[in-house]
C-alpha cells in the first residue's frame, strides 16, 4: 500500500501537542496583559471643558486638594468643585480671562460644567473615599503626582488585581494621616514597621472578600 | 475450556456461551462493523437524525433566550436555586458513567464481554458528558466569565474558590471527559486504520489515515498499543469512581437536610452506572436492531447488562432506605423532617415515582425470562433512567425547597424553557451519538476479534493438549 503521508507527517502529533500548549499559554499572556487596564486605560487623559491646570493651581499656588475635593473626608464620593468654588477667587483674579469664559457662563446661568470624569470605577465596584483618606491611603497613591499634571491623566489601572494589591499588603502603602494630601511623599525609614504598628493598634483590615466591593 | 478437534465447539454444561454467535470469521466481524461507516445509513438514521436535530435546535434557541434575558426565564427562585439545570446536570454525568465503567473496570477484571459494548458506550459517555458540561455552564447565568472558573492568572488576582465543591466538580467532569476522549481514541486507532484500508476514495482514505496515526498493525504497534491502553484503563478507573463522588459532594458538603449525608458518594456512584448501563441498553437494543449486529451484541450481553442494572438499582434502594434509617437514627429533627417530606409532602408524587422505578422495576430482573425479553429491556432500561431522573429532581428539589426558615418555603415550578432546555439536550445528544453511528465503527472490531475462539494461540492446536488449561 503506498504511503498517505509523507513521512515528515509523524513529525505533526509532537508538534501540534507542543503548540497546543504553548499556545495556550500565549493566549492567556495576551488577554492578562493587553486585556487589562494598565495596557488600555492607563494614559487617559481626556479633554476638559475648561482647561484647569491641577499644576498652576496646587504646585505653583498651593491650594490643598481639599479645598476643591471638599468632601473627600466624610463622602463616599469625591466632589468635582462646585462652579462657586473657582468663582471665590476668579471674581477677583483674572475676571476677564478667555479660557475662564464657560465657569463664568455656569456661574451665570446655573448649568453645570461638563467636566469628563477621568477616574471611573464600574458601577458594581463600590468605593468610599473617606474610608480610605481617613485611614491613612494618600491621595497620590491613586491619583498621581496630580501637582505636575496640566491635564489629569489615569496613572493607575484601577483593576481589582491593583485594589487587592493594597488590600492584601496595606504596610507596604499607608501614611500618616497628617501626609494624606501631600504630593511627592517620600516614605520614611523603617516605614514597614511603623504602618504594621499602626494596622495592629487602629485595627485597619482591608477586607478582600467578593462583598467587601460587590454589593 | 472444552477441548474439541473440529472448529465446530461443542460446550460442556456450565461454560460460557460464546461471545459472538453465527459463526462469524474475523473478516466477517470487520465487514460487518466496518460496511456501516461505508455505504448509506438505513432510513431509521435519516428519521433518528431529523427528530434529533430539530430538537438540537430547539436547544441552541433555548439557550440563545436564556443568555440574552437571564436565568430568571427558569423557574429557579428562592428558595429553589438549583432547579432542573442542576438536576440535568447530574442526570447526564450519571449517565456518562457507564462507558468508563465498561471500558476501565471491566477491562481490567478481564470481562471479556465488554468487547462488544464499549465503544459505543464510552461514545455515549463523551455525549453524554458534553451535555452535563453545559447545564452548568449555562447556569451561571453570565456565560461569558465561566472561564472564572478556572485558575487563569487574570488582572483581577481573582482565583476559584479551591474550597468550594463547585469548582472540584469543574476540574472532576473536565477531567474525565479528557481521559474518557483519549481512552476512546486510543481504542480507535486500530479501527481507523481497517477503515483507511478499506477506503475506496482519496479523502476517506487521508482523514481517516490521519486519524489512525500510521498504523500499520505491526507487532510493535500493537504491544504499544495494548501497554497503553492497559495504563489508561488504570488511569480511568479511579476516575469512575471520584467524578460521581465529586458531584455528590455538591450536596453533601452542604448543610441542607437530605444534602448533608455520608452515604452520598457511593449511592452516586451506583446510581450514575445504574443509569449509565440503562441507557447504553436502550441504544443498543436499537442500534443491534437497526444495523443487524445480533450476532456481535448477543442477548448474553444485554443479559450481563441487566444483571448490572439488577445489582446497582438493588444499592440505589439500598442508600434510598439507609437514608430512610439513618434520619430516624440520627434523631435529628430537620433530617427526619426532609426526609417524612419527601415521601408525604407536596413531592410525594416524584418521591415514589422514583422509589418505583429504581427500586421497584429492576427487581424483576431476577426473572431470567424477564431478563431476556427485548421489549422488557427496552422498557425497563427507560423507565430506570426516568427514575433516575426523578432521583435527582427529589434531591435536589425537595431538600431546597423546605429548608430551615418555614418562611422561605415555596413550591417550584419548571418553566416551559426548563422543559425545552432539557429536551433540547437530548438532542444534542442524540445527534452526536447518530453522526458518531454514521462515521465511526460502533463497535470495537480489532477487540471483538480477539475474544474470538481461533483468536486463542492454541485454538487449532487443541488435540495436541487434551484436557489441559491453557
Amino acid at each position: 500500500m503506498p504511503q498517505i503521508f509523507p513521512r515528515e507527517s509523524n513529525a505533526l502529533p509532537h508538534l501540534s501537542v507542543g503548540a497546543l500548549l504553548a499556545g495556550s499559554v500565549v493566549l492567556i499572556f495576551l488577554v492578562w496583559y493587553y486585556f487589562s487596564p494598565e495596557y488600555t486605560d492607563v494614559g487617559y487623559a481626556p479633554e476638559q471643558p475648561v482647561a484647569y491646570s491641577h499644576r498652576v493651581h496646587v504646585d505653583q499656588l498651593g491650594l490643598d486638594c481639599r479645598y476643591c475635593h471638599s468632601f473627600v473626608e466624610v463622602a463616599d464620593v469625591s466632589n468635582i468643585p462646585a462652579t462657586e468654588t473657582c468663582m471665590n477667587c476668579h471674581e477677583v483674579v483674572k475676571p476677564q480671562s478667555l479660557a475662564l469664559m464657560p465657569v463664568r457662563a455656569s456661574w451665570s446661568d446655573g448649568s453645570s460644567i461638563p467636566w469628563v470624569k477621568v477616574h471611573q470605577l464600574p458601577d458594581y465596584a463600590q468605593f468610599s473615599h473617606a474610608v480610605h483618606v481617613n485611614n491613612g491611603v494618600g491621595c497620590e497613591t491613586c491619583h498621581g503626582r496630580v501637582d505636575q499634571m496640566d491635564v489629569v491623566r489615569l496613572t493607575e489601572p484601577l483593576s481589582m488585581g491593583w485594589c487587592l494589591e493594597c488590600h492584601r499588603e496595606p504596610e507596604k502603602y499607608l501614611r500618616p494621616n497628617e501626609e494624606i494630601t501631600t504630593m511627592g511623599y517620600m516614605h520614611s525609614g523603617g516605614f514597614l514597621e511603623e504602618n504594621l504598628s499602626r494596622i495592629r493598634q487602629e485595627g485597619i483590615r482591608p477586607p478582600t472578600n467578593c462583598s467587601a466591593c460587590h454589593y | 475450556m472444552a477441548s474439541s478437534t473440529n472448529k465446530t465447539v461443542t460446550l460442556p454444561a456450565g461454560a460460557d456461551p460464546p461471545l459472538v454467535t453465527g459463526n462469524l470469521g474475523f473478516h466477517d466481524i470487520t465487514q460487518l462493523v466496518s460496511y456501516h461507516t461505508e455505504k448509506r445509513p438505513p432510513s431509521a438514521w435519516y428519521m433518528a437524525i431529523a427528530v434529533s436535530s430539530t430538537l438540537l435546535c430547539v436547544l441552541l434557541i433555548m439557550i440563545a433566550y436564556l443568555v440574552w434575558n437571564g436565568i430568571g426565564v427558569w423557574g429557579n427562585n428562592n428558595p429553589v436555586g438549583w432547579g432542573w439545570p442542576i438536576v440535568n446536570f447530574v442526570f447526564w454525568v450519571g449517565i456518562g458513567h457507564a462507558g468508563t465503567l465498561i471500558s476501565a473496570i471491566l477491562f481490567l477484571f478481564r470481562q471479556r464481554w465488554r468487547t462488544a459494548i464499549n465503544r459505543s458506550a464510552e461514545a455515549m459517555t463523551l455525549f453524554a458528558v458534553i451535555c452535563a458540561l453545559l447545564f452548568p455552564t449555562i447556569h451561571v447565568g453570565r456565560i461569558w466569565v465561566i472561564y472564572w472558573t478556572l485558575p487563569i492568572p487574570n488582572q483581577m488576582e481573582m482565583w476559584p474558590q479551591f474550597k468550594s465543591p463547585l469548582l472540584w466538580d469543574v476540574f472532576a467532569v473536565s477531567v474525565y471527559f479528557i481521559v474518557s476522549l483519549v481512552f476512546w481514541y486510543v481504542g480507535l486507532v486500530p479501527d481507523l486504520a481497517t477503515l483507511r484500508d478499506r477506503a475506496r476514495n482519496a479523502l476517506r482514505r487521508r482523514v481517516t489515515g490521519f486519524f489512525a496515526l500510521g498504523w500499520t498493525g505491526a507487532n510493535r504497534h500493537w504491544r504499544n498499543y495494548e501497554k497503553t491502553y492497559l495504563l489508561l484503563a488504570a488511569l480511568a478507573t479511579p476516575l469512575v469512581l471520584s467524578v460521581h463522588s465529586v458531584v455528590s459532594f455538591d450536596f453533601a458538603v452542604s448543610i441542607i437536610p437530605g444534602w448533608h449525608t455520608t452515604i452520598f458518594p457511593p449511592y452516586f456512584v451506583a446510581g450514575a452506572i445504574f443509569s449509565g448501563f440503562a441507557m447504553v441498553m436502550t441504544l443498543m437494543i436499537l442500534a443491534r436492531k437497526i444495523y443487524g449486529i445480533q450476532n456481535i451484541i448477543t442477548m448474553d450481553h444485554l443479559e450481563k447488562m441487566a444483571i448490572i442494572i439488577l445489582l446497582t438499582g438493588s444499592m440505589v434502594g439500598f442508600a434510598y432506605i439507609t437514608e430512610f434509617f439513618i434520619a430516624w437514627y440520627s434523631q435529628v429533627e430537620y433530617e427526619q423532617y426532609a426526609f417524612l417530606n419527601r415521601a408525604t409532602g407536596p413531592y410525594a408524587w416524584a418521591y415514589w415515582t422514583m422509589m418505583s422505578c429504581n427500586l421497584l422495576f429492576p427487581q424483576f430482573f431476577w426473572i431470567k425470562r424477564l431478563r431476556r425479553s427485548i421489549p422488557f429491556l427496552f422498557i425497563t432500561s427507560i423507565i430506570v433512567n426516568i427514575g433516575m431522573w426523578f432521583e435527582r429532581f427529589v434531591i435536589t428539589v425537595i431538600s431546597l425547597h423546605r429548608d430551615f426558615l418555614p418562611s422561605s418555603w415555596d413550591y417550584f415550578n419548571p418553566t416551559i424553557v426548563d422543559v425545552l432546555t432539557f429536551a433540547g439536550s437530548f438532542g444534542l445528544f442524540m445527534t452526536l451519538f447518530l453522526i458518531f453511528l454514521r462515521y465511526l465503527p460502533m463497535v470495537a472490531i480489532a477487540e471483538v476479534k480477539m475474544v474470538l475462539p481461533e483468536s486463542d494461540p492454541h485454538y487449532y492446536h487443541k488435540h495436541d493438549s487434551e484436557g489441559e488449561e491453557h
